[in-house]
């Protein structure tokens, strides 16, 4: 495949899933192993083609806009169908489409009830689609509408499959992300106005940039500042998260924590940083701050739960904010920091949710005390890959978690743009304060270890028949635990790809 | 004078369609009756064909006082759309209530002359002509269910307020004949720009003009009949209520306030612009506490009216490209509003033939007896709340684009009070989307028959909230019209 004429491929793949999702909708009910091996079939052929969209990429010039479409879409407004992908967007893109396929392989044996799996993976095939398209969308008004498609999916997952609180967590994250998106769609449209051009196109915006008024740039960085923040999120727009987290079923955690909180950073990094410089550079300082304070509060939190799961959900709060003080450090290292921790979450963290959900499944229950130690004993399998993401999310050397960390904190010591002459002491403070923080995290993981693993299993579970992992759970988990290691030996998979799409958009900030 | 006959044949048509209902019915007997709805449905598609066929075209008779241009198609279009989806979602109401159906098809088809004369009317006679046709047949049909005290009381109401608000506006209309000399808008707007200095009484006659269309369109303080008439008449008639006359309040409006007024803007629109405030605030906020899922959509569209009537609040006289683009929002808007608002009625009218109720807890369970029912009311729901990929979403965005075509400090104002209102009116449409999907149904209750007709519109409007939702630009391209004031 040429990337430079191969447009319909990126086209093909976006739209697959939700062509499958109304397909699978097309099956009847009745049809239960059907419509599950179905949606394998379909998120298997997305991903391979993905995997070949992937494969004949060209990484000499992954700064550039590859496998590019523009057609005309609504004339009357300027929004055109513009997609594409470069260093950047390809990750992520990867990212969604295999962790959607390893999603629906899982459902083929694990769904919550009410069962229902077409309804359950028609929606996870719209989802699909959305959080994509989030990461190949050029024109900022695709954008959104990808952006909000994820919304509904998610809330039905959420409150339809959900835990006991359902109702509570769905509607919950879906008023608190439409309420961010909105002030992000008023600054879109500020910024066609302010620009005058007569286009959406992120790529004509951010070389325009950097245009209006110092206070235009502020009040317009501020809306989009609130879209993306609440989906990261940051502290203190972060209250949904653990809500809807604990709450989902463990394919839509797996999906929420692996892929929808990358597109708050993501949506930093490609819009709001490169269209609006002067706002970013006036925001770093605050950004870098609330990270902070997310990754201390994180950990606190963490330290407090009893639920295992409620638990993963606070360390993502955690994590985020070390990507989100990559953003803030606003140069070249800082960035490359935050892209790489954005996928190193995502696959870390996912592989904790399925973890999560299978430990639900076996002892029926997520609280600490319940479960009581001994898993190494009971479960010994289950209960080494526990060890093995648990330690790989504390940032162990050698391990996926340990590069966004390290090279975030690295960075943020010398801010770019300017900011190390006017906030250096502040940037230390931020860089003292998360290195406590990761002490925190390690503290946190290693003491969930000790009580889920170590020692002897009380006595209700020792005569309890509890499988070890499964061969379902070893073909879904096997690719993420061996990227873990992957990315943790050779980080440069991820930052060589992103190097030269990030010295672009280095470009375009003026740095 | 001559009369360009061409010009008012799609109102020629819908008024022998009108006569022929009233003939058949008093002639045909027993089931035969219910041919009128068949004859109805004809006489509104041969008058669609007659409005498409002056798409593009530019006319005027009756001295000027009736103008056919692309605004005008457009709300016909519209209007005539509204009234064949209508015609669909009433049939079978009707066919099984015992109601009096030729006298209602008669009625609805009168209702909808005075409508589709209303956005062609550039004379303050005729405008209130019009309106007066679109109200007095609505009082009947208001009033229809003659068992139900409830509809009676929907009937009285709707009359005492209506005929109230019509007094105010004529009386506003004289003081305005005074000042000016004419009734004819754009020499009316001459006149005002000429007399410099706006007199109070001047101002006071504008605003009782104003206040008179505040009915119309159920803007809050003017909305207080709404929830009553609406619940209270037959569901095909709340549906023609909130989305048809609705929409020719606003076409009445928009004439109104951009060609009569428009020198005058700077003291309607900020006027205007609190009353969108309050009216979509109150709306959803009272939405949030019903039971009754029409007495939701009844604030509920008492809130989209408010939204409606932010472009209203942008106006600047003088100021061409911002009351264009306030115009377009609001055309857009009500398009849009008539696809999904009409398509939540006909879900209701489903439901409502099961049970005979209408509370939302009537609605548990109906993903799983009747989940294309369900899938569309969703699909209305979400775009009226204004989610991706649905035509609800365009609306918004076209409202929030006309704001920030030339941002004012009123007009971030206007958008932070839509930001927080579109996040509490999706707080009750999901708790309606909750109860279908996530609620159990109580047990035993058969799957709905919605009948042929009515599964169609509602087919054909889902299709269209979701087609325009992903090609706004079928619509957008039809509605971006310049100078409404080209009299």
């Amino acid at each position: 495949m040429d990337p430079n004429t191969a447009g319909w491929a990126l086209v093909v793949a976006l739209f697959l899933p939700l062509v499958g999702a109304g397909a699978l909708a097309m099956m009847p009910s009745s049809m239960d192993r059907q419509i599950r091996r179905a949606a394998v079939v379909i998120t298997g052929v997305a991903f391979a083609l993905v995997a070949v969209i992937t494969a004949s990429f060209d990484f000499s010039r992954s700064g550039e806009l590859q496998f590019t479409t523009d057609a005309s879409w609504i004339s009357a407004i300027d929004a055109r169908f513009e997609l594409g992908m470069d260093g950047i967007s390809l990750p992520l893109f990867f990212l969604t489409y295999l962790l959607t396929f390893l999603c629906a392989i899982y459902t083929t044996k694990h769904l919550p009830s009410p069962g229902k799996p077409k309804a359950f993976l028609a929606l996870m095939l719209l989802l699909q689609t959305g959080m994509a398209g989030t990461f190949v969308a050029f024109d900022l008004v695709l954008f959104f509408i990808f952006w909000e498609l994820v919304l509904v999916p998610m809330f039905f997952m959420i409150g339809m499959w959900g835990g006991p609180r359902r109702d509570y967590a769905s509607v919950k994250f879906f008023l608190y992300t439409l309420f961010g998106s909105i002030f992000m769609l008023i600054a879109f449209l500020a910024i066609y106005f302010t620009a005058g051009a007569n286009t959406w196109s992120i790529q004509a915006l951010s070389e325009m940039a950097p245009f209006g008024s110092t206070t235009f740039q502020t009040w317009a960085f501020l809306g989009m500042f609130l879209g993306f923040a609440i989906k990261v999120p940051m502290w203190p727009f972060h209250t949904w998260l653990p809500d809807a987290h604990t709450e989902a079923p463990t394919v839509g955690s797996v999906l929420l924590a692996g892929v929808l909180l990358k597109m708050g950073t993501y949506g930093f990094v490609r819009i709001a940083l490169p269209i609006l410089p002067e706002g970013a550079v006036r925001f770093a300082p605050l950004i870098g701050v609330l990270a902070v304070i997310g990754i201390v509060y994180g950990a606190l939190c963490c330290l407090a739960q009893t639920d295992v799961k409620r638990l993963i959900a606070f360390s993502s709060v955690g994590h985020m904010g070390f990507v989100m003080l990559g953003i803030a450090a606003m140069n070249e290292a800082g960035i490359q920091a935050a892209l790489f921790g954005n996928i190193a979450h995502g696959i870390i963290t996912g592989m904790l949710f399925f973890l999560a959900g299978s430990l639900h499944e076996r002892y029926h229950t997520r609280e600490i005390a319940v479960i009581g130690g001994g898993m190494l004993k009971k479960i010994p399998r289950y209960g080494v890959l526990l060890t093995y993401v648990a330690v790989a999310s504390l940032g162990l050397p050698g391990l996926a978690g340990f590069w966004g960390e390290f090279t975030a904190m690295w960075a943020a010591i010398s801010p770019g743009l300017g900011l190390a002459d006017q906030y250096a002491g502040l940037y230390l403070g931020l860089v003292v304060f998360a290195a406590i923080g990761t002490v925190l995290t390690a503290g946190y993981f290693l003491w969930l270890l000790q009580r889920v693993n170590l020692g002897d299993p009380p006595e209700r579970w020792v005569n309890e028949q509890l499988d070890d992992v499964m061969t379902i759970e070893w073909v879904t988990w096997l690719p993420l635990l061996l990227l873990i290691l992957a990315l943790g030996i050779f980080p440069v998979l991820v930052f060589g790809v992103q190097d030269a799409a990030v010295t672009n958009l280095m470009g375009y900030l003026g740095g | 004078m001559l009369i360009d006959w061409l010009a008012i044949a799609p109102e020629i048509a819908l008024t022998v369609t009108a006569l022929l209902v009233l003939l058949a019915d008093l002639n045909l007997r027993g089931q035969a009756k219910q041919l009128v709805a068949g004859v109805a449905a004809v006489g509104t598609v041969v008058a669609l064909v007659f409005t498409l066929i002056l798409w593009g075209d530019e006319r005027s008779t009756f001295g000027g006082t009736f103008v056919v241009n692309e605004y005008a198609v457009v709300f016909k279009v519209l209007f005539l759309g509204s009234l064949l989806a209508i015609l669909g979602i009433s049939w079978r109401f009707f066919a099984e209530g015992r109601y009096f159906q030729g006298e209602y098809y008669f009625l609805l088809l009168t209702s909808f002359i005075g409508m589709i004369i209303m956005p062609s009317a550039r004379d303050l006679l005729l405008l209130f002509v019009a309106l007066e046709t679109v109200s007095i047949p609505a009082f009947i049909m208001a009033g229809m269910r003659k068992r139900s005290l409830y509809s009676s009381e929907a009937a009285m109401k709707f009359f005492l307020i209506g005929v109230l608000s019509v007094a105010l506006m004529l009386f506003g209309m004289s003081i305005v004949y005074g000042f000016t000399g004419t009734t004819y808008l754009p020499d009316i707007a001459a006149s005002i720009a000429a007399l410099g200095t706006v007199d109070p009484l001047l101002a006071a006659a504008i605003m009782l003009v104003i206040v008179g269309f505040g009915f119309k369109i159920s803007a809050v303080p003017f909305h207080f009949w709404a929830p009553d008439t609406y619940s209270g008449s037959p569901l095909p008639v709340a549906a023609m209520l909130a989305v048809a006359s609705k929409a020719a309040g606003f076409a009445g409006l928009l004439a109104i306030a951009f060609i009569a007024f428009e020198p005058v803007a700077e003291l309607w629109a900020p006027v205007l612009g609190v009353i969108a405030i309050v009216t979509m605030t109150l709306g959803n906020l009272v939405a949030l506490q019903q039971r009754d899922l029409i007495r939701l959509l009844a604030y509920s569209s008492v809130a989209q009216a408010g939204y409606m009537l932010i472009p209203f609040g942008l106006a600047r006289s003088g100021a061409a490209q911002v009351n264009d683009a306030a115009v377009q929002a609001v055309l857009f808007y009500l398009i849009a509003y008539a696809v999904m608002n009409i398509g939540a009625f006909g879900v209701a009218i489903a439901v409502h033939r099961r049970t005979g109720m209408r509370s939302i807890s009537d609605y548990a369970g109906l993903a799983s007896k009747s989940p294309l029912m369900a899938m569309a009311m969703t699909t209305f729901l979400l775009s009226l709340g204004g989610a991706p990929p649905t035509v609800g979403l365009w609306a918004k965005f076209a409202i929030v684009q006309a704001a920030l075509t030339d941002v004012t400090g009123f007009a971030i104002l206007l958008m932070v009070f839509l930001v927080i209102n579109s996040v509490i009116a999706f707080f009750y449409y999901l708790k309606v989307v909750k109860t279908m999907w996530m609620d159990s149904a109580p047990e035993g209750l058969p799957a709905l028959q919605p009948g042929f007709n009515l599964s169609l519109v509602v087919f054909v409007l889902l299709v269209g909230t979701v087609l325009l939702g992903v090609l706004p630009g079928l619509v957008s391209d039809a509605t971006s019209l310049t100078g409404l004031a080209v009299g």
